[in-house]
């Protein structure tokens, strides 16, 4: 199961709110999610590794690319 | 991830943020600042409307360096780390009118939520009150949040938007220092009592506010966003920074002689139990609903986010009606139309948090 989010532009603590939404909808796979700002990168970042989701984040052009995945 | 931007991201970080701003503002006190009043984003955003006489309250008016620190520490560390970005168009005019009411609800109590841990950190037994009416405050903003509320999308900004804030806080800190007077009787008005005549010297006031700005940007600390996400998520990792503070502010009162536990004759607040619970509760529902304390906000703007820049100015505008409008408390209690505008304000949050509820849009 994979699922995308474009949270840019959303203040805190919405990005947070839709992927954790998003992770009681699912018990393993990957979360794409796009945000725009370091804050929210790093909130979801924490929230993804406190799931036991693996991390990894791309910078693209000012926006930021998580990848979340939990085997 | 650089080191240190990891290392800020950490819980170690934001508990270093914390005990910053613990230690140094009941340093600031022991430097001029008023009592229990080392750092108070809103009394101080207060005093600079009363220095511009936008009211004319005559022992709260002082441009303090410390919201000038604020906006421009954010605004260093924002560059240094390329983190600034200029972005606006999340439904300004609400943040308007939610920094406005937070500002009347902080004034009532007499406290923003800095403020609020300092008093607690001094011994102020009434504080605790305004802690849990901000908690609960809060708690309503969160409730809105699992019901779809939701202020929408800001989006990426011309240079200008995010420029405005830190220049204006500039403008300021020019006013502070050569302090001109613009007409026979007018601003810049200086308090010669009271607690605006309390301060401590103006680069040191700048310094540390330079330094909080910086951490606090750095290390998202926010007292809002700390008690929301106990309430929405279970995640203490901003709480540690406000622990940190209190814990801090305590040890740091206890060697200075500074911690005078109790309910009567507080310095600067007042023992009207309902309505300091009441005026953070307002405080802190406009403060969830807009997506931060006002020092967070501050922060904010000082990295791009013009409409943080908007609450700001809604809360400057907002201590000017306050005071006007006989709506602030002052040491004897509650001004005589404070508890109207609390209740029209919770009114005024409680139909935005209701009315912006747009699951469709997200």
């Amino acid at each position: 199961m994979s699922e995308k989010i474009d949270a840019r532009g959303l203040s805190c603590p919405q990005p947070v709110i839709l992927v954790k939404k998003a992770m009681e909808k699912m018990e393993r796979g990957i979360l794409e999610v796009l945000v725009d700002t370091a804050t929210s990168r790093e909130n979801i970042s924490r929230l993804a590794r406190s799931a036991g989701y693996q991390v990894t984040v791309e910078e693209k052009e000012g926006d930021f690319f998580l990848k979340l995945v939990k085997e | 991830m650089p080191y240190c931007t990891s290392f800020f991201a950490s819980r170690m970080g934001i508990i270093l943020a914390g005990i910053f701003i613990g230690v140094f503002a009941p340093i600031l006190q022991k430097l001029g600042n008023p009592a229990n009043m080392g750092i108070c984003v809103a009394c101080m955003e207060r005093d600079i409307a009363g220095a511009l006489g936008l009211h004319r309250t005559e022992v709260v008016q002082y441009l303090r360096p410390e919201i000038m620190g604020f906006v421009l520490g954010s605004l260093i560390a924002a560059l240094t780390f390329k983190e600034f970005k200029a972005r606006t168009g999340s439904a300004p005019i609400i943040r308007f009118f939610l920094g406005f009411f937070a500002m009347v609800g902080a004034l009532v109590f007499l406290g923003c939520p800095w403020r609020t841990l300092l008093r607690i950190a001094g011994g102020d037994g009434n504080a605790i009150l305004g802690l849990a009416g901000l908690a609960v405050g809060i708690w309503i903003g969160v409730s809105f949040m699992r019901a779809g509320y939701n202020l929408g999308r800001s989006s990426p900004a011309g240079l200008a938007v995010g420029w405005i804030m830190p220049f204006l806080m500039v403008v300021f800190l020019l006013l502070a220092i050569f302090k001109p007077q613009f007409a026979p009787g007018g601003p810049i008005f200086i308090s010669t009592k009271g607690p605006g005549a309390a301060h401590a010297p103006l680069a040191i006031s700048l310094l540390i506010g330079l330094g909080v700005g910086f951490l606090a940007q750095r290390t998202r600390f926010c007292t809002m966003g700390a008690i929301r996400d106990v309430i929405l998520m279970r995640d203490f990792h901003l709480f540690s920074g406000i622990f940190a503070l209190v814990v801090a502010a305590l040890i740091t009162n206890l060697i200075l002689g500074q911690f005078h536990p109790g309910f009567t004759n507080q310095p600067i607040a007042h023992d009207h139990h309902l309505w300091n619970f009441l005026g953070m509760a307002l405080a802190g529902l406009a403060f969830a609903l807009a997506g931060g304390c006002p020092g967070r906000q501050l922060i904010l703007s000082g990295e791009g986010d013009g409409d943080a820049a908007i609450f700001v100015l809604g809360m400057i505008v907002g201590a000017g009606f306050a005071h006007n409008f006989a709506m602030a408390s002052s040491p004897k209690g509650p001004g005589s139309f404070g508890p109207a505008a609390v209740v029209i304000g919770l009114i005024f949050c409680v139909v935005v948090g209701w009315a912006m509820r747009e699951r469709s849009k997200i």
